[in-house]
């Protein structure tokens, strides 16, 4: 953190300090003024001597130097999240807590995770955070002990009641609920702003995914494409819906969910529609998959019959339904799955000689 | 002395020490939380330690008391009203209503963001209490206001069922609302800050107010409808005064703590097990007591499994129920049912 405050930012913080009277108007403009009033009153003295240029110059060079350092908040964080509010951050946070395991693992994969001081008890990834405190959900976060922390932010969803509480308390929050890839994407851009980094960094970790997706799709041999997918959420049954961001990366790969999107991302489906569908591969969590083919009319389905279901333990099903940095790893459990459980398609059965 | 001059000493000795009792317990409040007793130590040189201590734990402590004292008067306030000892707050519809209210504005909050920013000013809190107030509002107008107890009952239930259906429905459509419907449901004081505080004690203030002042229509009506009537009480103007103190009293209680189940049902019981009191005095010892039962199981809840926390409501059913059946099957013993 002090490595972090050298040079240009300490001084600009020594300057926040006192309060800038003039609201709106930036210190770069200001230099420019500044300067060309000592050129007005270089001319005016009708100074052009030798004395005067190098004093000048390095009137400039400060200035400039100054006006580089200050106009760091201008561009430093101000951002509205997914509820619409408007957050600013005077710098950028160094004691942040994360409630959303999506967000927690953004953080850390932009390589910012030192700057975690406490996640929610869902967040699992990476292992580095395993020894930060654990505050409660997302939803029944321990107010107290976030607020023991003295985080700078916040991160946590929308749905949760608790942001109201901790602005109240003068903390600053920011929420933010990715749902599909491109949310992903903004999200990464959001978090990277927020944390005062470079927009190129989120783009590289966007481009880094978008890459191995890329990848990924390429490798699944022709005869694992065009399968139908039931992808489980949970028991309920609850599924993936094409227009889920399970659905889109399933789309990626090449295979298609069974629901449509009409249904909504993650609708509670009638079993008998499963049944009906008769999808070609089943994913599913471990804990969902006990009793599957008990359900009523469920052992009768080919995948079921074909044993065409690729099941998750939870390390991998956490991946899998997280909306977060980790969706090529999520693609390549799911590529691993088709490869394995498609079905050989006619129309590209191999040609012999 | 009298039977009736010692009910009274009596009920005025009970609400002197359920009010040490509650001090007792604020200041208990004050010390039990994650970070612990530290807090209270650091105060004084922390700034951090001292918000804990003073915007943290403070206001839901006296929050947790302030909602157990609202559901305590709202119990008495059904009991009376409909001359039911299973009457509780949430009768009317309240509970659902808010339930659904709160669902809603989860939904929306997803749909759009406009719907989101117009709706973070409002708040789950405030959706919560328009619900419950749209709740009664429809029982009333279901039940034709309020001159038929049991249509006025009926109606409630049905509003409730209704409600909760369509609130689970919601939640049904849209899954991702699921788990903060569930938190909501469960209660906590957790979020209780300072001016949730002041509405609820202005609440307070009012419907106990109210409530004192109405009392008698209640006295009167123990004797039955048609004696109320002919001592000459303006009957209906007076119940839908007390059915609007139910109300306010429930919503106020609800949308800023969630469902806390049995304090309101509850409550009055304990009350009517020490001394056989007026209504007025019944009102005034039920909200102490539910006040008091509510921030000892507040406590509790934070303590027991510290650093982590119950949610305060599964607590208050779990320990409520069985403390009122351990009362129920004493009192047998004793002289039949209470």
């Amino acid at each position: 953190m002090v490595e972090r405050e050298a040079g240009c930012k300490a001084s600009h913080q020594a300057i926040s300090k006192k309060k800038w009277p003039f609201p709106g108007v930036e210190w770069s403009l200001l230099a420019i003024l500044f300067d060309d009033g000592l050129a007005a009153w270089r001319t005016r003295t009708g100074g052009s001597g030798r004395l005067m240029r190098p004093m000048r110059d390095w009137g400039v060079w400060l200035i400039a130097c100054l006006a580089v350092c200050a106009s760091v908040p201008a561009l430093a964080v101000q951002i509205t999240d997914d509820r619409g509010v408007t957050v600013t951050l005077g710098a950028p946070p160094q004691r942040i807590v994360s409630l959303l395991p999506s967000l927690t693992e953004t953080v850390c994969e932009l390589g910012q995770c030192q700057r975690l001081v406490g996640v929610d008890r869902y967040s699992n990834w990476p292992a580095s955070i395993g020894k930060l405190p654990r505050l409660g959900g997302g939803l029944d976060p321990n107010i107290e002990a976030v607020v023991a922390l003295k985080p700078d932010l916040v991160l946590l969803a929308t749905s949760t009641r608790a942001a109201q509480r901790l602005e109240a308390l003068g903390i600053k929050v920011v929420a933010l609920e990715p749902r599909s890839l491109a949310d992903v994407r903004q999200v990464l851009a959001q978090v990277a702003q927020v944390l005062g980094l470079p927009d190129t960094d989120g783009q590289r970790v966007w481009l880094r995914i978008e890459t191995a997706l890329g990848t990924i799709s390429q490798s699944i041999p022709p005869r694992s494409r065009g399968a139908s997918v039931y992808f489980e959420v949970s028991s309920g049954p609850y599924a993936a819906s094409e227009g889920s961001f399970i659905g889109e990366m399933l789309a990626r790969l090449g295979s298609r969910s069974v629901v449509p999107a009409s249904m909504g991302p993650f609708p509670k489906l009638n079993p008998e529609f499963v049944v009906r569908a008769d999808p070609d591969v089943i994913m599913i969590g471990d804990e969902n998959f006990a009793g599957l083919g008990a359900r009523p009319g469920w052992a009768g389905m080919r995948a079921v019959r074909e044993q065409r279901i690729c099941v998750f333990p939870p390390a991998q099903a956490d991946i899998l339904v997280r909306a977060g940095p980790r969706m090529a790893e999520a693609a390549r459990l799911m590529a691993g799955c088709l490869a394995t459980a498609a079905p050989r398609l006619p129309t590209v059965a191999p040609t012999r000689q | 002395m009298s039977p009736a001059a010692r009910a009274h000493h009596r009920a005025a000795w009970l609400a002197a020490g359920l009010l040490a009792l509650a001090a007792l317990l604020l200041a208990t409040g004050a010390g039990v939380g994650s970070t612990g007793l530290q807090s209270i130590w650091r105060a004084l040189d922390d700034a951090t330690a001292r918000q804990i201590v003073l915007d943290i734990r403070l206001p839901r402590t006296l929050g947790a008391w302030l909602a157990g004292a609202l559901l305590g008067l709202a119990g008495a306030v059904a009991q009376g009203l409909f001359r039911n000892p299973l009457a509780d707050p949430f009768l009317l519809g309240s509970a659902s209503g808010a339930s659904l209210g709160v669902a809603l504005a989860l939904v929306l909050f997803g749909v759009s963001p406009l719907a989101a920013s117009w709706l973070s000013a409002l708040g789950l809190t405030g959706a919560a209490f328009l619900g419950a107030m749209a709740a009664v509002l429809l029982t009333l107008a279901l039940a034709r206001g309020v001159q038929h107890t049991l249509r006025l009952l009926l109606a409630g239930v049905i509003v409730g069922v209704v409600l909760g259906a369509l609130g689970s429905l919601v939640t049904l459509l849209v899954p991702e609302t699921l788990p903060a419907m569930q938190a909501f449901m469960l209660g906590s004081t957790g979020f209780v800050g300072w001016p949730a505080c002041g509405l609820m004690a202005g609440a307070l203030t009012l419907c106990l107010a109210l409530a004192w002042a109405l009392s008698p229509v209640l006295d009167g009506l123990t004797l039955g409808e048609a004696t109320a009537r002919s001592l000459g009480l303006p009957l209906a103007p007076l119940r839908l005064a007390l059915v609007g103190v139910m109300a306010l009293a429930t919503g106020a209680a609800v949308a800023q703590t969630g469902l806390i189940a049995f304090v309101g049902l509850a409550s009055p019981h304990l009350v009517r097990s020490v001394v056989k009191t007026t209504h007025g005095r019944l009102m005034l010892l039920s909200a102490l007591t539910g006040g008091t039962l509510l921030l000892a199981a507040d406590i509790l809840a934070r303590a027991w499994i510290a650093p982590q926390e119950l949610p305060v409501g599964v607590l208050t059913a779990v320990l409520g129920g069985g403390y009122l059946l351990w009362l129920m099957h004493r009192g047998r013993g004793q002289r039949g049912a209470p």
